[in-house]
């Protein structure tokens, strides 16, 4: 049974998937499919979620070839809370695709490419195997890249092709990664990677393959100065894409970054600190100087998708329990708030026709719930209390304190405020201004059916982050559970190979 | 009790625009109820709570973090707190008067209750985190309530600029909290108070306090973050009487005064909060004669009444923080009642202009003699409140451990300064006979002109009976933030000493100010809006600067050209696998294995590179393309060579189908034009040649040992018998790795979907 759990977050996206494509020219159909999938999704992570909690990590061989010669998917509490996180972005993301969504997106299979996207995400999250990692990363990659060019548009098309070639570079360094290691090692299981590897103190060619392995990952994750396919490509899709690529893509990359070097690159992490608390520092400040430059929304949360990379990767560069936890639960806020601050842009640009800030204004009064709707999730982000994004900057300040990393510390406590001002000074542009027209008064029309779809989702991120922060302590107890699993590699080892090394 | 205590007062917020929207008559006369209740409950706590024996409530909040939600009330809360509920009563009874019909009443008293409620959390807060959530709350709402008026810019930007100017400082704070909590091993106000001597000796002691210190510069207007308080002044008038003078700018005096058990009594302490205190004061008391507005020149007193706050906090010994808690319970008293009075005038004159206002005791009595009372409390004349503070004040400074002398003039000039504002901001408009003539002030209703009129009369009963109060809240205070138990008489009268001497020296040096001041404000050039130097100047530097700094750098970085992204990837990648290359052990491989088997080896090698150099020098695309086809048919030759004959076929087909592709798309297109230099094409060259060379390095170092065949071998054994096929690379494929092959084909069936969906586009398009 349990099993089954593991498999189920791949089997539902995928199933999904192929009936959406049965249902080629019954748009109705599919749109009912993408929520019911997306639904049941969520019930299996969640399910997926329990169980690890009850019996700890579980793993299960595909195909029954025993690890490691076969591909093997393994759930530690971090892998579930992450597929947990893409079953509530995948229902939301359908739910606000059903108003958001034109005709033409419907009639090239819009909702089943988004399934292949959360396949794979989820089988990312899952998988136990190198190789087998790399697949997906191409199923995602393949995904999003045509859910980027399938408007068709030109600017959408150039933001497509960086955002391709880009990856594709980060995909080339990563399968070259993997020939070496196994040429090396003669493995692709990660547990059994981390068995052969843990033994032996790594001279030669290992910390090389290391540092590709880390900059293949660094590209996925958007990592300073590997970012620029994020910033080039995502402010041209529908609000709905960038929502889920910005909650759960760089997400998939962190995520890598955080389990292949807890797990197999140990000893590189601990030389490594300098290069990657640079990068966390560095990816900090570009993101939110980035985002201070924008006269454009969307421009301006593409950018601050960036610069909180930078606090997700400081629990690895830092590595204790509380640092790791940090970067879960922040991973996690972050997941909800940026998606919701999307989500309300989203709104913003359906009542007004756009998302230039010099052109907005004037909702407060008006809209006085979408004006909490942005507000909200755009002061979690920047780290006021008592919301979610308090509490990760919290622990991690709290762990680099600890450890007396200082000048993270200050870039860290700096880019926050950058944040609070770039983002608390777009929503008095969008709100508190007055709307320069004559126009003032006039929104575009929203039917009450699309006004809830739209509504639902982000009411329901927004205080995912609002509950994450008055009452935290699950998610931070989930997390630091999560951290000292990450942080005793045994664990996962034995729960894959059987035996405790 | 207390966590009610502090929670109501959001309860209050959610519902208050509700209660206006639906019982407007009501609404305004149950609001003050709450805050009433609240200064009622707290003052039945007067005298049953002491330093040794505070009132404690606490929760757990995020065990897993150590973080509990606890409250702490003593003599220090209990006297913050009574400030904000009572000046909250008066606040709240006002706003409706002072807003008249203005449908956003609702609003405004729900944000006015979440920050009295959030006051109440800082004030009453039992732990270093719990603390800091209701400070930056405070905060925010401070932002919201400047910027009520939003659709003016001024108000924007004066909201903005006090929420980064106090957010910074707040993050300051967050920091030097923590390591607090890192230095004492404790977050609970309780313990730590305790932990004064072990804090002061650690290492970390120095930081600690200059982070906390921002905090409390930044809340409580010290130079050089004093600006963004006058630019507050910007929200409506019972926000500025409530938020900016009379409670949370006080934040800053209550954090030093709760932090000096912990922080206090060093060098390090003493001279710096006795200096920039010293320089607030002052600065703040010259500036407010340079202003006509009624606003302006009670929010530059304001910042000069926090100095001297700071000022006494500072010098720290027992009259002086017995001085601080009179001045501070004073002036919240006075000063309110003058920023209440100065809305009265608004509304009932239609101007804070002091240089056009006059006579107005004519038509609003009660606002005069309540503005009356503050004014000469302000003045510390006696029988006022005012006049007590000001004894204390003298006395604290002449004992000053540091410059005495210096400390007790630039008190009394500070003091004779305070003097001309009050002359200014209350003997003019009310009592002086100019004024413009066409004004018409009208009578105000008793919702503008008790809520003035009453802190002026309790400065007045404070001073004629401050036993009492001294016994019972200053004494208590005192005792909290010294923590040591303190004895406390006030009394009005002290005899002829020297105090007294220089009361009267303040006095008179104050009426010649204020005489003076209109000569010498017309030999000054009339000042513009924003002053061209100093904080405020540099404030708007930095952040024009930052935005100049940052769409700069962000133009080089994200230049928009693929070109330049994919070089600094590859270069970065270069750099750091070359770097980890070169510091590692540094094992190149010494022999390579050379290659075994001839001539026809050598050809294959050779017709490769041959290709691959084509490929980038040719103008004809199509040549291009025949030569990368080579290149693969090349790469398949070797795989025939080392006896993968398989591999080599798919290989034949994917070259043989891509350069198909290739030519039935390309053909049309026009040959390449040259649009680089040649200094351009040798960059790309080298950028190019450093990842192939690299590659290939890593692959020699790869191969220099024998592969492992750690599970090779497993594969080439089960093959037959586990999977039922001889051929392994299929049984891997679709057996032994199934699900890597679900997964490629899933990536096949999209791209055919992605190829779809723009031919759709353009097929439409086109028709």
């Amino acid at each position: 049974m349990r099993h089954l759990f593991l498999f189920l977050p791949l089997l539902i996206p995928l199933v999904t998937a192929v009936l959406g494509l049965l249902a080629w020219n019954k748009p109705r159909l599919q749109r009912m499919l993408g929520v019911c999938g997306t639904a049941t999704l969520l019930a299996s992570a969640a399910a997926l979620l329990v169980t690890v909690l009850k019996e700890g990590i579980i793993s299960a061989q595909a195909g029954n070839w025993p690890a490691p010669f076969g591909i093997t998917l393994v759930a530690d509490i971090f892998s579930a809370l992450m597929v947990l996180a893409a079953g509530v972005m995948g229902l939301a993301v359908s739910i606000y695709s059903l108003a958001d969504t034109d005709r033409h997106h419907e009639s090239v299979g819009y909702y089943p490419l988004l399934q292949v996207l959360l396949l794979g995400v989820c089988g990312s999250f899952l998988t136990g195997d190198l190789f087998n990692l790399y697949v997906w990363f191409e199923v995602m990659l393949i995904a999003s890249f045509v859910l980027l060019a399938m408007g068709g548009r030109r600017e959408q098309m150039e933001g497509a092709i960086k955002y391709v070639a880009l990856n594709l570079i980060a995909s080339a360094f990563f399968l070259a990664g993997i020939g070496l290691l196994y040429g090396v090692v003669g493995t692709l299981n990660m547990a059994d990677l981390a068995v052969r590897l843990r033994a032996v103190p790594h001279v030669g060619t290992v910390p090389v393959i290391a540092v590709l392995l880390f900059c293949a990952f660094s590209i996925k994750a958007a990592v300073f100065p590997f970012f620029f396919w994020l910033p080039a490509s995502y402010h041209t899709a529908p609000v709905a894409v960038i929502t889920i690529f910005s909650a759960l893509l760089t997400k998939v990359g962190v995520y890598v970054l955080i389990r292949i070097f807890t797990l197999i690159f140990i000893q590189e992490t601990s030389t490594g600190q300098p290069v990657i608390l640079a990068a966390t520092i560095f990816t900090m400040m570009a993101g939110a100087l980035g985002a201070t430059a924008q006269p454009e929304l969307r421009r301006i949360l593409t950018f601050c998708v960036v610069s909180q990379i930078g606090y997700m990767l400081m629990g690895l560069g830092i590595m204790t329990p509380l640092a790791l936890a940090g970067s879960i639960f922040f991973m996690l806020h972050i997941i909800a708030a940026k998606s919701a601050l999307f989500l309300s842009t989203g709104i913003v640009s359906r009542l007004t026709g756009t998302t230039e800030l010099a052109r907005l204004g004037g909702l407060y009064h008006k809209r006085p719930l979408l004006a909490a709707l942005f507000l909200v999730p755009a002061l979690s982000v920047a780290g006021i209390p008592p919301l979610s994004g308090f509490w990760g900057k919290l622990a991690l300040i709290q762990a680099a304190l600890g450890t007396g990393h200082y000048l993270t510390v200050t870039v860290a406590l700096g880019v926050s405020i950058l944040t609070l001002y770039y983002l608390v000074r777009a929503w008095s542009e969008i709100f508190w201004k007055k709307r320069q027209g004559t126009d003032n008064d006039e929104y575009h029309h929203v039917s009450p059916t699309h006004r809830r779809q739209m509504l639902v989702p982000t009411v329901l991120l927004a205080s995912v982050s609002l509950l994450m922060g008055i009452a935290a302590e699950p998610v931070f107890r989930l997390s630091l559970l999560a951290a000292r699993q990450l942080l005793d590699p045994g664990s996962y080892i034995s729960a894959v190979l059987g035996v405790r090394p | 009790m207390l966590i009610a205590l502090v929670m109501s007062g959001f309860v209050a917020a959610l519902a208050a625009p509700a209660l206006y929207h639906f019982f407007p008559r009501f609404a305004g006369r149950l609001c003050p109820l709450l805050p009433l209740a609240l200064c009622a409950c707290l003052l039945a706590l007067v005298g049953q709570i002491s330093a040794e024996t505070p009132l404690l409530f606490s929760l757990p909040w995020i065990p897993s973090l150590g973080i509990s939600f606890s409250l702490y009330l003593d003599g220090l809360g209990l006297l913050f707190a009574l400030l904000v509920t009572g000046i909250g009563f008066l606040v709240f009874l006002y706003t409706p008067a002072y807003m008249g019909n203005d449908v956003r009443l609702g609003k405004l008293s729900g944000w006015l209750f979440a920050f009295m409620a959030a006051m109440l959390g800082t004030t009453l807060a039992g732990n270093l985190i719990t603390l800091f959530v209701f400070w930056e709350l405070t905060g925010l709402c401070s932002y919201l309530l400047i910027g009520f008026d939003h659709e003016q810019e001024e108000s924007r930007r004066a909201a903005l600029q006090a929420l980064l100017v106090t957010g910074i400082g707040g993050l300051a704070l967050l920091a030097g909290f923590i390591l607090l909590g890192n230095i004492s091993g404790t977050m609970e106000l309780a313990e730590l108070l305790g932990r004064g001597d072990a804090v002061r000796s650690h290492p970390l002691y120095l930081p600690a306090l200059l982070l906390v210190l921002a905090g409390a510069f930044t809340k409580s207007a010290q130079f050089p973050f004093h600006f963004w308080l006058p630019a507050a002044m910007a929200a409506p008038t019972p926000v500025s009487a409530y938020l900016h003078s009379a409670t949370m700018v006080k934040l800053g005096v209550f954090l030093l005064a709760r932090m000096t058990p912990v922080l206090g009594g060093t060098d390090a302490w003493l001279y710096l909060v006795v200096v920039t205190g010293g320089i607030t004061m002052l600065t703040g008391g010259v500036l407010a004669l340079l202003r006509n507005d009624l606003k302006q020149i009670l929010a530059w007193s304001t910042v000069s009444a926090l100095g001297t706050l700071m000022l006494l906090l500072g010098i720290g010994s027992p009259v002086a923080t017995t001085a601080a808690m009179v001045f501070l319970l004073v002036h919240a008293l006075y000063k309110s009642s003058l920023f209440l009075a100065a809305g009265a005038v608004d509304h009932g004159a239609g101007t804070r202009d002091i240089t056009r206002l006059g006579s107005l005791v004519k038509s609003m009595p009660w606002v005069a003699a309540g503005a009356g009372l503050a004014a000469l409390s302000m003045a510390g004349l006696p029988p006022l409140a005012g006049f007590i503070a000001k004894e204390l004040l003298y006395e604290a400074k002449l004992q000053a451990p540091l410059a005495p002398f210096l400390i007790t003039t630039v008190g009394v000039v500070s003091n004779a300064l305070a003097v001309a504002a009050g002359i200014l901001a209350v003997w003019l408009p009310f009592f002086g006979r100019g004024g413009d003539p066409d004004l018409r002030p009208h009578r105000v209703e008793i919702g503008l002109w008790l809520p003035p009129l009453v802190p002026g009369l309790l400065g007045l009963g404070i001073g004629l009976f401050p036993a009492p109060v001294g016994q019972w809240l200053v004494a208590p205070a005192v005792a909290a933030t010294r923590g040591e138990p303190a004895l406390v008489n006030l009394a009005l009268w002290h005899g002829f000493n020297p105090v007294l001497q220089l009361s009267l020296v303040t006095l008179g040096a104050g009426f010649a100010l204020a005489a003076l001041r209109g000569p010498l404000l017309r030999k000054l050039p009339e000042p513009g809006n924003r002053p061209v130097w100093g904080p405020e100047h540099l404030y708007g530097m930095l952040l024009s600067g930052l935005q100049g700094f940052s769409a700069r750098l962000t133009l080089t970085l994200q230049s928009g050209r693929l070109r330049y992204y994919l070089m600094i990837v590859v270069g970065v990648t270069v750099v750091l696998v070359g770097f980890t290359f070169l510091t590692g052990s540094g094992e190149l491989p010494s022999s390579l294995p050379r290659p075994d088997g001839g001539i026809h080896e050598w050809l294959t090698a050779i017709v490769i590179l041959a290709a691959a150099v084509m490929a980038t020098v040719t103008r004809s695309r199509l040549a291009a393309v025949a030569a990368i086809g080579t290149v693969g048919y090349g790469v398949a030759l070797i795989y025939i060579l080392f006896g993968a004959p398989d591999l080599a076929m798919t290989q034949f087909c994917i070259e043989t189908l891509s350069i198909i592709l290739f030519v039935l798309v390309l053909h049309r297109l026009p040959q390449f034009t040259l649009l680089s230099n040649r200094a351009t094409r040798v960059r790309d060259l080298l950028v190019s040649l450093s990842i192939g060379g690299l590659m290939t390095l890593m692959v020699l170092m790869a191969v220099s040992r024998p592969l492992s065949s750690h599970i090779s071998t497993w594969f080439l054994e089960q093959s037959l018998p586990a999977g039922h096929g001889r051929n392994v690379v299929n049984v891997i494929l679709v057996d032994f790795r199934a699900l890597d092959t679900l997964g490629e084909i899933t990536v096949l069936a999209v791209a055919a979907l992605g190829v779809y969906s723009l031919l759709k586009k353009r097929h439409k398009e086109e028709s």
